[in-house]
């Protein structure tokens, strides 16, 4: 069989060529000389990731409205959120701090979401919306930024870091961060780029 | 191996955005026909860029660790906390699983990314030969493992944000907390401009 004849995939890791198998529904595809994942194909891959999507963006919204943990001490209560206490550490003169804590839990991850839902809705709809590449493209520049899961770790460990202090009440915010985690990290497995951008161009 | 065809022999290049596997286009504006993103056979000034940031990362990695990242002032005195004695309080109130977590996402986790990106490039500039498989591999992790060195700014942040009950107790940031979120995103950076192609390309070099 002539290399025309049959698609080819090189290895973003190695950067070996080699034919692109018949991939089964839900099957994987290795690197043959170094491991890397290949290809991977989940049925229905835009409208799962699409979905997930969506479920994320309204806990994301919950998680920011509502406090992520409160103090009871003496009569007092203290609580916080995350946008509140990214303003706390610019208080303090710890603006880059404060910049890289709002970049890593919020704008990253929001953009993550918004460039996915911008993508994804229309394409499962047989649309191609505009400026599709920069969305596409921002979005893989911002994807590595993005650490709700450290975020949520990060909360675990400032609660019993606290309880010794005073009554720790844990807020509905730690549980939607909780679920954005899941949720977007089930987003980002079953996001296909190769279907999306195949559905995007049958649409054009 | 036989014939080891890389997409470089074959004057192809695969896009980092979506896959796409198209000819490599001439001059530095070559884009994926596509999605658009810039395409290069191997990420420009690859191992210059990571030495650099690498040296910046690891001459933070010491004020990082020793300049305190909170300062805490309360009825019972003031007192200044590092990372590590952040994990020797975890430590000794108890929380010992809490304590080897931290330990090992603020200490170990950036010490080791540091050490790893530097055998990686030595090996690739040395046209080094051995284990390539496992080389690969130890890339991956290190890009999986970096953002986890996030939680300290994370946890002094929610403390911040929370104590500030002026008559018991004031938790302020310290000095370290910046050079520690420093040292994270230079190690980032320091881990995505490595090409792990680079690899495999002294592999076939020394084939031919
Ligand atoms: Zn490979
Ligand atoms: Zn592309």
């Amino acid at each position: 069989m002539s290399l025309a004849e049959q698609p080819l995939v090189a290895c973003h890791d190695c950067d070996l060529l080699q034919r692109e198998p018949l991939l089964p529904q839900g099957g994987v595809v290795r690197c043959r000389r170094c491991g890397a994942t290949l290809l991977r194909s989940h049925p229905r891959s835009s409208e799962r990731a699409l979905a997930f999507t969506l479920g994320a963006l309204f806990l994301f919204i919950l998680a920011n409205v509502f406090p992520i943990v409160g103090l009871k001490l003496s009569g007092d209560y203290i609580q916080t959120n995350l946008l509140g206490a990214a303003q706390a550490m610019y208080d303090n003169d710890m603006r880059l701090v404060a910049g890289l804590v709002l970049i890593t839990t919020f704008a990253a991850p929001l953009a993550q979401m918004l460039a996915m839902t911008y993508l994804l809705l229309p394409a499962c709809l047989g649309r191609r919306p505009p400026q599709a590449r920069r969305v596409f493209r921002g979005m893989t520049l911002v994807q590595p930024w993005g650490m709700l899961e450290v975020f949520v770790l990060g909360i675990l460990v400032s609660l019993v870091k606290l309880a010794h202090l005073a009554a720790v009440v844990p807020g509905v915010a730690l549980w939607s961060f909780g679920g954005v985690m899941l949720l977007m990290a089930a987003a980002t497995a079953s996001f296909d780029a190769r279907d999306l951008w195949a559905r995007l161009e049958a649409a054009r | 191996m036989k014939d080891p065809a890389s997409t470089a022999r074959w004057h192809l290049a695969t896009c980092h955005g979506c896959g796409l596997l198209s000819r490599a286009g001439t001059g530095h504006a070559a884009r994926c026909p596509r999605c658009g993103t810039p395409l290069h056979a191997r990420k420009p000034e690859s191992i210059a860029r990571t030495w650099a940031l690498i040296v910046a990362a690891a001459i933070l990695y010491v004020p990082a660790n020793l300049l305190p990242i909170m300062e805490t002032s309360s009825l019972f005195g003031a007192q200044n906390d590092t990372i590590m004695s952040g994990v020797v309080y975890l430590w000794v109130s108890g929380s010992w699983h809490l304590a080897l977590v931290v330990f090992i996402a603020s200490i170990v986790v950036p010490m080791a990314k540091l050490i790893a990106l530097v055998i990686l490039v030595l090996s690739v500039q040395l046209r080094a030969r051995w284990q390539p498989v496992q080389r690969t591999r130890l890339y991956r992790l290190v890009e999986l493992v970096g953002r986890w060195s996030m939680l300290d700014v994370y946890v002094v942040t929610l403390l911040v944000a929370l104590v500030q009950l002026e008559a018991l107790a004031t938790i302020r940031p310290g000095p370290g907390a910046l050079a520690f979120g420093a040292v994270v995103v230079l190690t980032m950076f320091a881990a995505m401009s490595f090409d792990p192609r680079l690899i495999w390309d002294s592999m076939e070099k020394n084939d031919a």
